[in-house]
């Protein structure tokens, strides 16, 4: 759907400005708890890493193994991998934890996602064409999105996607939808082939091989045991993304409206674009804080576990201007998801699309 | 035998495929510190004071158990230190190293001269003033060719100026382990006795030492400085005597004139960092070689009227595309006002304005 402002451009600056003055506050009290949370949290994944592959070596307990092992690749890639090549913890000047140089336990190599989501993703958050996480060049996720028959196969689509998550994000760069639509070649994505191949096969190498291999008679075992890892950290990783901006509500953005874009309405388009999931403190960290997906896109190179204590004060923010903040439980947050992406099989863009309201317009969805 | 074994194994190909994507040494130092397979890192084992005068620098020896990844080093040559100075943010600056050669995984010291005008995330005054045993840093290899050849001349001339000694000393300290038995001619200035850092070991060593003339000198007491005309006098013929020199500016550039281009001369000298407020100034590029006058707009926009191509993404300072080096002078956050002052700092060039004259590795 498309937006229109209901800010006068005084209003945008303003509100622009309280979002850089919460900003400007934070970066100033960045310091020990930050570094100690970190390392804490990285020394919990190493742990559970640790045990998921020793448990390996005792039968009875492979479900302890793989829901061990499960927590790791979800700390690692989420709390962790996501924010620390944010560039959220660059200011601690550790090699360990910076942007540049993280890799994550997963299939896809950090320099090809750091342009598609630190860049791409969060600089035209939403703007149907600009934005290739609308849909990653699978779904269709808005209406705008053209119907063609092809989208009939939506709900399988997303259900590929969710169990192969990793691969997807991993496939995300080589924009092979824009490559059948002869929009580019094969031969343009050359250049990522290498650290494709050389990251698919670490990961393939390690976890089907050779610990695997390490459990002797296990063997079969143990693949299985790191396959169903896995595949629990594409399911959970998947759901909690697709509640970032694809519940009813979260507003999409022509391009037009977005040219010569200044600060505050960029902040306003991040706002409208991202929904929030509730939850406990555990489940928070658990999806690397992105069950605050809102304060996230406000602020990506805020280190994550401040976005709880920012959480309120946007809230607040919103409820001044008078803008929508989107947020729910996560059972809520999902099935609008779900419905949505059946709904979009089907075609009926330009009657919806008469039916929309401005989402400023529309109430707060509230918790 | 035992450990050599460990390492050979920790170091493996088979273990960096186990320990994909974060390696080895991230998942042994959450076991404990000080053990590594590639990195290094040390264990403060004590700080001594060698020059305590009031209203001026301490100087301090600050002895290091490395990780047994450590190489060793040749005297003069140097290492980085990262600290983490406020218990959070790790800053790296380069130290000389004052101990004779090292083998792999031995002890050595670095001795150091606080540099207050470094301000309060100041490696040196760290590691001089508020360092205590136990604490953990964090090292580079040694490195650096201001090193003495494996096959000494009959005789070397050892100059140094202030702090500039630290490595001029590890160069004696080894050739006197090695019974070197060619001369060896040890120039020093310092301010004045009190402030002459190793004073008393130098002493000994003047004393004692057997061809080994030591001279420290206090110009501003009255004692000559470095002129061509006194070396003469102290080394006849001193051009063709190899020498190896380091201290501040003034010193190696007096050495130089005496030297007068001749490759005998090495020389060493750290650059002290300048904080500089000033807007105009220079815009460097070191990379591309090209230098513009500083218009104050952020680097990505300079770099690109210059006709630089530097990578980018979102050109709003929130994805971390187009990242570089500072190697030099200061910048602005156009966002925050934050300022960058430490050299070797990355920024992020589309929000980073130059503060006068600034280098980006570019």
């Amino acid at each position: 759907m498309t937006h229109t402002t209901t800010l006068t451009p005084e209003q945008l600056e303003e509100f622009g400005a309280e979002l850089d003055a919460i900003r400007q506050r934070i970066i100033a009290d960045l310091g020990e708890a930050d570094a100690a949370y970190l390392r804490k949290v990285v020394k919990a994944q190493r742990a559970f890493e640790a045990a998921g592959r020793a448990l390996f070596y005792l039968p009875p307990a492979w479900p302890l193994a793989v829901a061990s092992l499960s927590v790791s690749k979800i700390l690692d890639n989420m709390e962790i991998g996501h924010n620390v090549m944010h560039g959220q913890y660059d200011w601690l000047g550790d090699p360990d934890y910076n942007s540049r140089m993280f890799e994550w336990d997963n299939v896809c190599p950090s320099e090809q996602w750091k342009y598609s989501h630190n860049y791409l993703h969060h600089t035209y958050t939403n703007i149907l064409g600009k934005d290739r996480d609308i849909g990653y060049g699978i779904l269709r996720m808005d209406e705008e999105q053209e119907w063609r028959p092809y989208y009939l196969g939506n709900p399988l689509y997303a259900f590929l996607l969710m169990v192969l998550f990793e691969w997807g994000v991993a496939a995300h760069d080589l924009e092979v939808d824009e490559i059948v639509a002869g929009n580019k070649t094969w031969a343009d994505t050359k250049k990522l082939h290498a650290g494709l191949i050389r990251k698919i096969r670490n990961q393939v190498l390690k976890d089907y091989l050779l610990f695997p291999a390490l459990t002797g008679p296990l063997f079969p075992l143990t693949f299985a045991g790191n396959a169903t890892a896995n595949l629990i950290r594409n399911i959970w990783a998947f759901n909690i993304i697709f509640c970032g901006h694809f519940p009813t509500g979260v507003a999409t953005f022509a391009q037009e409206d977005c040219e010569e874009e200044t600060r505050g309405h960029w902040y306003y388009r991040q706002l409208l674009g991202s929904a929030n999931i509730t939850g406990g403190k555990l489940f928070h960290v658990m999806t690397g804080n992105l069950s605050h997906q809102i304060e996230h896109h406000l602020f990506p190179d805020l280190p994550a576990r401040r976005y709880p204590e920012i959480a309120a004060e946007v809230r607040d923010i919103c409820r001044r201007y008078g803008l929508p903040y989107n947020t729910g439980s996560l059972s809520r947050q999902l099935g609008s998801v779900f419905v949505k992406i059946g709904r979009l099989a089907l075609p009926g863009r330009g009657r919806r699309r008469a039916a929309q309201v401005s989402p400023a317009a529309e109430p707060a969805v509230a918790a | 035998m035992s450990i050599d074994l460990a390492g050979r194994v920790l170091r493996s190909r088979t273990v960096a495929a186990l320990a994909s994507p974060h390696g080895i040494d991230r998942y042994l130092k959450q076991i404990n510190p000080m053990w590594a397979a590639h990195e290094v890192r040390a264990r403060i084992v004590s700080v001594e004071r060698e020059v305590a005068v009031a209203g001026h620098p301490t100087v301090a020896t600050v002895t290091l158990q490395p990780t047994s990844t450590w190489a060793g080093h040749r005297a003069g040559q140097h290492v980085s230190v990262g600290v983490e100075v406020d218990g959070t943010r790790r800053t790296t600056r380069v130290f000389s190293i004052s101990s004779p050669d090292s083998h792999p995984g031995d002890r050595f010291t670095l001795t150091i001269r606080a540099n207050p005008e470094a301000g309060e995330r100041s490696v040196s005054t760290f590691l001089t003033e508020r360092a205590r045993p136990g604490q953990l840093v964090h090292l580079s290899q040694a490195e650096g060719d201001f090193v003495l050849p494996d096959r000494m001349p009959e005789h070397v001339l050892l100059l140094s100026g202030g702090s500039g000694i630290t490595p001029v000393m590890a160069m004696l300290r080894s050739l006197q382990r090695r019974t070197h038995r060619g001369r060896i001619t040890f120039l020093h200035f310092a301010q004045s006795p009190e402030h002459t850092i190793f004073g008393a070991e130098l002493a000994e060593v003047a004393r004692s030492g057997h061809g080994i003339d030591v001279h420290v000198l206090h110009p501003r007491q009255g004692d000559p400085y470095l002129s061509p005309a006194f070396l003469e006098r102290l080394v006849p013929g001193y051009r063709d005597v190899p020498a190896w020199a380091c201290g501040p500016a003034s010193l190696i550039e007096a050495a130089r004139a005496a030297y007068d281009g001749s490759d005998a001369l090495r020389v060493e000298y750290f650059k002290p960092p300048r904080v500089s407020g000033t807007a105009g100034g220079s815009l460097t590029f070191t990379r591309s070689g090209v230098t513009v006058p500083n218009t104050g707009a952020p680097v990505l926009e300079q770099a690109e009227a210059a006709g630089l191509t530097p990578e980018y993404g979102c050109r709003m300072g929130i994805c971390f595309s187009c990242t570089a080096r500072k190697s030099d002078g200061v910048t602005r956050n156009i966002l925050s006002g934050e300022t960058s002052s430490l050299p070797d700092d990355d920024i992020r060039i589309c929000v980073s304005a130059p503060d006068g004259d600034c280098a980006i590795d570019l």
